[in-house]
Parts: C-alpha cells; structure tokens; sequence
C-alpha cells in the first residue's frame, strides 16, 4: 500500500526516474546557493536573475526550437550580461544594486517575451517559463549533473571566502583580494543554477528551489554548514513530495515541487526553534545566569 | 631610516577629488606606539583606509617596510551581526594571514583561538551566536581576532567608541602588551588623557598633520588650538592644488598644503 504510493511510480516509470534523478541533483547544487543568496539579503535578486534569463533562452528556442543546449547557452549569457550590468552599474554610479538590478531584468524579461512571441504560441511561452520535469532528456540530466557538480566544487574551494564575504566583506578586503571576484563567481553560480533549473521548473520556478527550502532552513539552525545540509535536505523532501503529488493527483510538476517546499517553509515558520512560536513562548521559569 | 616600519611621503587621501588627510609625511618606526588624535573628519579612519590599501591614494604613498602584516580594526565595521556565525568563528577569520583559503585549521590553530579569547576576557564564549553578544562583548571578541592575526602592524581605529571603562581598561592593557612584543601600534582615540597616560607618540592631525612626535610635544595647548581651527567642509570651487611632482595635481580646500592661513578661520 505504501509502496504503492510512494515507492511504485519511481520504480515503475523512467520518466519519473528522470524526473527525480534531475530534480534531485538541481536541489543539490541550488540549495546551498540559495542560502547564501538569503543570507546576503539577495533574495530578490535571484528573483530578477531568473527573470533574465529569459530573452537568451527565447533567443535559443527562437533559432534552434526546443533544445536544451542552445537555450541553456542562450539563458547563460542573459544571465551573465544582467549580472555584470547591474553589478557595473552600482559599482560605478550612486545608483543602489536592487534598483540597477530591477531596471536590468525588466528590460530582460520584455524582450525575452517579444522573442519568444516572434515565433512560437502562447504554449511555447508558457513552456519557457514553466519548464517540464517529467520530459527531461539525457542532454539535460547530464547538464543539470555537471551544473551541480560545478556547484558543489566551487562552494567547497571558496566556502572560506564567500562565509568571510558575507560576515565581514571590510575585514576581508584587509586580508585578501578574493573578496570581488568571490562575489562574481557567486552570482555566477546563481546564474548557472538557475539556468540549470529552468528547462526542469521552468525561468519563473527555478528560483523556487533555490530559496525557499533556504528560507525554511534559516528557521531551524543558527550556523551556515548545518543550514546549507539541511536545505538540501528539504529541497530533496520537497521534490519527492511534489513529483509524487504531480503523479497521483495529476498536477503539473513544477508547481507541486514549488508548493510542497512552500509547505515545509510554512511549517518552518511555526514550528522551527527560531520560528514563530518558540519566539513567542513566553519563559515562564528561567536561569539564574 | 632603518627601523621604519611605515613611510609616508606625501601622503595625500580622499574621497572625489577633496583630499581628507593632506600632504603627510612622516616615519612610523618599528616598534612604536602613536596615538592619532584629531576632530571628527580631521583623517583618521581616512589615513588608516590608506595603509591598509582599502583606499587608493590620489597622491604620494604610504610604503610599509618588507612584508608586514597590516590587522586593521575599522570603525564602522561592515560586520553582519545577522549573520549566523558564533564567536569562535569570527575570530577563527583572523588565521586567514596564515591559513588563507584552503589551509586546514590545526590544533595548534584551535589552541590560537582559545587562548585569544581567554585573553580579551571572553572564555566559555567560544560556541556563543554573535548575534547575542553586547557592544563591549563583540569589541572584545573583534581584539581577540586582532590577536590572533599576529601581525607586525596593528591600526585600530577608534576601538574605544561606546566602551564602558572596565573594558576600556582591558583593552588599553593588550595594546600595551602589543606594543611590549615590539609590534607597530597605531590608534585613533578621543579621549586625551587616555593618551597622555598611555601612548608615547601621538600623530595630531586636521585633514593635514598639525603636530607629530612624543605625546607631551605635540598634545600642547597651541598645537591644540591649531587643530581645533580646520576647515571640515569641502570647498567645491576650492582651487587645485599644484605640487612639485609632475602628475600629482588634485583638488583641494585651500590654497596650499604648506600654506593654510589664508582658510584658518
């Protein structure tokens, strides 16, 4: 019975497998990354990221139709020009990063929605932003493989930088050079996990599995090792529950994976150590030092 | 000079094109301990920016002799204390000099650390969040990272600020061990007895040197008086400023760096 439910429609479908094998390694490598974009109050800004992929995917789905390998290069290179634009931007006039930022996506996403009108449907268009988990193919799961296993090096080789980045940005300029282009090779990172994300959740969803088991970790750790492990450990609790969600009640993927790590993230906020609740608890009896 | 430990020849910082420490020149030797006192916007944080490398200089330079090592307490630190780090992290962030990126935290390292916070006062702290220590804690905490930098160079830029006196005390007692294991001690501070108890040599400045030698010398009412009456503001049409050297010209609040009377209000 409950190997029916849960187990069975893994064993049972390849494309589930592909499915879960994908969205898995998706949540290895976006999970840890999503956590430091929460931890440097950059939410939104992989918010705006995944929005400005989007003209580059379009771009390759306009020459190439639906390939993986053009539309990835496509949303990559997007991705970077906004990055690096706004980036310059705030770097070198008064204007703030989270305005530089909103302005380069905008323009990012109206074109991105021209190019894709150019050519296809409104089919086209909503499989662009919404992505198919369940018709992931081999070039795409090698992709996401190597996007995560990128990920996951370059994390391991800088952790000690992007943690000092984040804690002390002034100190580490005293000590080392690393701070500049750690931010650069992060937001690289963003990039190539939301790229990554995209052709599974689509551009509008992939961000979902970058932050929100993040923001449900926040609530139940205080020391960013542990935070990370267990985001991904709720990224991976979410897409099971969402694919298995998707698979009997037959919803569409990428939304079920979203609102299930949506679930835990509400559950986060009551029930986690630093939730709502503990918060509100009032100490009735308490220590004397 | 052999024993320099820090050269500055003619130093000019600022921000824009408006210098904020002016024309300095000067040799801190190896092994000394100066105060540097002056009004708010006189240069302080803006000279300590400067030796560090956070700050270009617009003109001249500030050499350090061989290859000390610089540990810089600023004071407005950009330290996140959201971030969820305990202390014993934040002051592990000083063996980067040692360790850098990849090298692995030794024993011995562990042994570095805990003795550090043994000796700001902070034992059994180690596991604390940083987000539950107070004003003086986290300024113990941020001493104890200094230490465990080990470095040959010490600028510690108003540390004092917001300090009760205990701690004030406590602290004042590690710069002079610093000092006493002939390191280069540089300190912002306010408060001039502190000064006249405690450190040998004082830099007076007033976005230019006004006074700079042994304490008694330089903190003397004249030199006082002269540092009081500076220009803080920056002067948009104020001319350029013309040197010597060929290509260093920049902007300034007065006429000449040697030549102030005519702005002295």
């Amino acid at each position: 019975m409950l190997y029916d439910h849960l187990i069975a429609p893994f064993v049972e479908f390849g494309f589930m497998q592909r499915a879960l094998a994908g969205s898995l390694m998706l949540s290895a490598g976006a999970c840890p990354v999503g956590v430091f974009l929460m931890l440097r109050r950059m939410s939104l800004a992989g918010d705006a990221m995944a929005h400005a992929i989007l003209p580059g995917a379009a771009a390759g789905f306009l020459l190439y139709g639906l390939e993986i390998v053009p539309m990835t290069i496509g949303g990559l290179i997007a991705g970077v020009i906004v990055a690096l634009g706004a980036g310059a931007v705030s770097r070198f006039t008064i204007q703030k990063e989270d305005a530089s930022m909103a302005a380069f996506y905008l323009i990012s996403l109206a074109l991105g929605v021209l190019i894709v009108s150019l050519r296809g449907s409104s089919v086209d268009l909503m499989h662009v932003l919404f992505g198919t988990v369940l018709a992931l193919n081999d070039e795409a799961l090698t992709l996401i493989a190597t996007i995560a296993g990128t990920t996951l090096l370059l994390l391991a080789v800088f952790w000690r930088a992007l943690v000092a980045e984040c804690l002390d940005p002034l100190f580490l300029r005293s000590v080392s050079r690393l701070g500049t282009p750690v931010h650069f090779i992060f937001l690289g990172l963003v990039v190539l996990n939301l790229v990554g994300g995209f052709q599974a959740l689509g551009t509008l969803l992939s961000v979902g599995l970058m932050m929100l088991p993040a923001a449900a970790a926040r609530f139940w750790t205080s020391r960013v090792g542990p935070m990370c492990a267990l985001a991904v450990a709720i990224g991976f609790a979410s897409c099971i529950a969402g694919l298995l969600l998707s698979y009997h009640a037959s919803l569409p993927s990428g939304p079920a994976i979203i609102l299930s790590a949506g679930v835990v993230y509400l559950a986060s906020i009551l029930a986690g150590p630093r939730g709502v609740l503990r918060a509100r608890v009032r100490h009735h009896r308490h220590r004397t030092a | 000079m052999t024993d320099a430990c820090l050269t500055f020849r003619d130093l000019t910082l600022g921000y824009g094109s408006h210098p904020a420490v002016h024309h300095l020149n000067g040799v801190v030797k190896k092994g000394s301990l100066t105060a540097i006192v002056g009004a708010n916007g006189s240069g302080k944080s803006t000279l300590m920016k400067g030796v560090v490398g956070v700050l270009k200089p617009m003109a001249g330079a500030a050499t350090k002799a061989g290859d000390a090592q610089i540990a810089y307490l600023p004071q407005q630190s950009e330290l996140d204390r959201t971030f969820p780090a305990r202390v014993v992290d934040l002051v592990s962030l000083g063996l980067w000099p040692k360790r850098g990126l990849l090298g692995r935290f030794t024993p011995q390292d562990r042994g570095v650390v805990s003795r550090a916070l043994a000796a700001v006062g902070l034992e059994g702290f180690d596991k604390r969040g940083i987000d539950t220590l107070s004003g003086g804690q986290l300024q113990r905490a941020l001493f104890a990272r200094v230490l465990v930098q080990d470095a040959e160079i010490i600028l510690l830029d108003e540390p004092f600020n917001a300090i009760d006196a205990k701690t004030v005390i406590d602290l004042v007692a590690l710069i002079k061990r610093w000092h006493g294991e002939s390191r280069t001690v540089m300190v912002a501070v306010h408060d001039l007895d502190l000064v006249r108890a405690h450190f040998p040599e004082t830099l007076l400045l007033a976005r230019r040197p006004v006074s700079w030698g042994p304490t008694a010398e330089t903190l003397k009412p004249e030199n006082l008086l002269k540092a009081r009456r500076f220009e803080e503001a920056w002067l948009d049409d104020a001319p350029w400023c013309e040197t010597d050297e060929i290509g260093h010209v920049h902007g300034h609040a007065s006429d000449h760096a040697h030549d102030h009377p005519s702005r002295v209000a």
